[in-house]
């Protein structure tokens, strides 16, 4: 197995705030990786820093062996590092073909509606984005990440707000992202997590407090301490 | 439905030719003037309309071009083709450092910062008045702007001659703006408009697209100030006042931002608008005024933009 990304002592203060402190992490390639951990835990902090959308305050991020730290965000997009938006961030006014013709930098042309037949939308190419159901929306967001071909897909919690139906059927679909690129996934929903991912990362108070299998975080003090305040 | 855009455009272009047979002297002149200004307002459009940064120092590249052109030729001794080229390159390096700096902020200190810009410039023309000649203006002589090109004289006073220039730079002008906006740069500049940060999630140099556009509208902004002195013979300072930051604006409201033609018609009616209402009052821009409140209410996408909305869905 080689190792796609790593972070060494990553930290990231808000003022006094420690949001990511002193973090060490690897993901190898191929694999769904769940980051969970309670509300305000440093999740989305620790994946925007990854993802390049903020600053550390210290720390190295290596992505394939090489340094990206430095790199705005934009660029490592470039070199196979996805974003999904925890809060739906696709463009409205735009049709759902068009969106994903940005995503395989192919605008105003004729980009491939495949990542759309991966999620279900391939029908509604030529709707107006923001017209679509909220649940096809986040669908959306999701095949824009599979449009740019990424090695590695970081979803932000892409489950908030769907039905059960819908969660059913997204869990197929991240089986089959799974497929060619490694996933990066933030999520509360734990039957969802459980199912899913190789391994769990838990973060607490912007620290990883366990590692490991589904099963191990399952048994493990410490994580049901923190989630549910025994201890 | 690439054939009906050229068309269309095609058909726009032969109809400014042919108005030159029908219209009166006072006519030609004035759409001479429209068609000049009308290049101003097709730049400005793809910073505003397009990518959606609204400048309100635009005055300045226009008159950077404004003064290039005129103290070129009148005091670095350029011919006119060589002060045509002086003021692009003095657009573009101009746009270039301030877009720089100010493409730093967005929203409103955008609009600040690029305000501010532009007052700095138009007190600096007015501080430097020995040699720009301040609100009074410099007047460029006949012998200075006369050159001869493919072996033929050009006289610059010569009105229909004047009106064909204006209209071969103003084709030219609408022609770059749709290879423009049709292009992967127009597009990707849309999308910075409806979401800029998913615009460079999707790992596109949001900062780069910027300056792209904020370049490109300098040197039409520019080229039409250059167009204006020596078509002219005239660059004074109310030519770099905000009047002139906010005219390109209000053009490109009312015909329509976003649309390729929709500046071109915006200057038209503006200019055709304070012609009539001067007619019979001095408080021509009352009427200005009471035109944006319905265009507000009514047309809030402007006229082509509206058309577009409800009908013309091809409108580029």
């Amino acid at each position: 197995m080689t190792v796609l990304l790593e972070t060494h002592g990553l930290s990231k203060n808000f003022g006094g705030l420690k949001a990511v402190s002193d973090v060490n992490f690897r993901v190898e390639k191929g694999e769904v990786r769940a980051v969970i951990g309670p509300n305000g835990a440093g999740k989305t902090t620790f994946v925007s820093l990854i993802s390049g959308r903020i600053a550390p305050s210290a720390g190295t991020i290596l992505f394939e062996g090489a340094d990206v730290t430095a790199l705005p965000a934009f660029r490592r997009v470039q070199k196979g590092i996805a974003y999904t938006f925890q809060i739906t961030s696709i463009y409205a006014n735009l049709s759902v073909a068009e969106n994903v013709a940005l995503a395989a930098h192919r605008p105003g042309g004729t980009a491939s509606l495949e990542p759309l037949e991966r999620v279900g939308l391939a029908d509604r190419a030529s709707q107006v984005a923001g017209t679509l159901a909220y649940g096809h929306q986040r669908l959306l967001e999701v095949a824009m990440g599979l449009a740019l071909k990424p090695k590695l897909l970081i979803l932000d919690e892409p489950t908030q707000g769907l039905s059960d139906a819908e969660i059913d059927n997204f869990i197929g679909l991240v089986r089959g992202v799974a497929q060619d690129a490694t996933v990066l996934l933030i999520e509360h929903n734990m039957p969802l997590v459980m199912e899913l991912a190789h391994r769990i990362t838990v973060l607490d108070r912007g620290a990883i407090l366990a590692e490991g299998t589904p099963e191990d975080i399952r048994a493990n003090p410490a994580v049901q301490a923190a989630y549910l305040g025994t201890g | 439905m690439t054939a009906r855009i050229v068309m269309l455009h095609g058909a726009v272009i032969l109809a400014l030719f042919l108005l030159q047979f029908v219209a009166s002297d006072y006519a030609v002149l004035t759409i001479t003037r429209i068609m000049v200004l009308a290049i101003y307002a097709l730049g400005y459009n793809i910073l505003f309309g397009y990518a959606g940064l609204l400048s309100l120092g635009h005055a300045m590249f226009f008159a950077t071009g404004l003064y290039a052109a005129a103290l070129g030729v009148t005091r670095l001794g350029m011919a006119v083709p060589e002060a045509f080229l002086f003021a692009l390159a003095c657009g573009v390096i101009v746009s270039f450092v301030i877009g720089l700096i100010a493409l730093r902020a967005n929203g409103v200190a955008f609009m600040i910062v690029t305000l501010m810009f532009s007052q700095a410039a138009f007190l600096t023309v007015l501080y430097f008045g020995d040699i720009t000649r301040g609100d009074e203006g410099i007047v460029i002589k006949d012998s200075e702007r006369a050159f001869s090109a493919f072996g033929t004289a050009v006289n610059l006073a010569d009105p229909v001659l004047r009106y064909n220039i204006a209209l071969a730079f103003l084709a030219v002008a609408i022609a770059l703006c749709l290879v423009v906006v049709r292009s992967k740069i127009g597009h990707v500049l849309v999308a910075i408009r409806e979401n800029e940060n998913r615009t460079a999630m999707l790992g596109y140099d949001v900062k780069l697209y910027k300056l792209i556009a904020f370049v490109l509208s300098g040197a039409f902004a520019a080229f039409s100030g250059a167009v204006y002195a020596l078509l002219f013979a005239y660059a004074g300072a109310t030519l770099a006042s905000i009047q002139y930051s906010i005219n390109p604006l209000l053009w490109t409201l009312l015909g329509g931002a976003a649309t390729v033609l929709g500046p071109v018609l915006g200057t038209a009616l503006m200019f055709l608008l304070v012609d009539f209402a001067s007619g019979f009052t001095s408080a021509s821009l009352l009427f200005v005024g009471m035109v944006l409140i319905l265009l507000v209410l009514f047309f809030p996408k402007g006229i082509l933009g509206t058309l577009r909305q409800r009908w013309w869905r091809w409108l580029p």
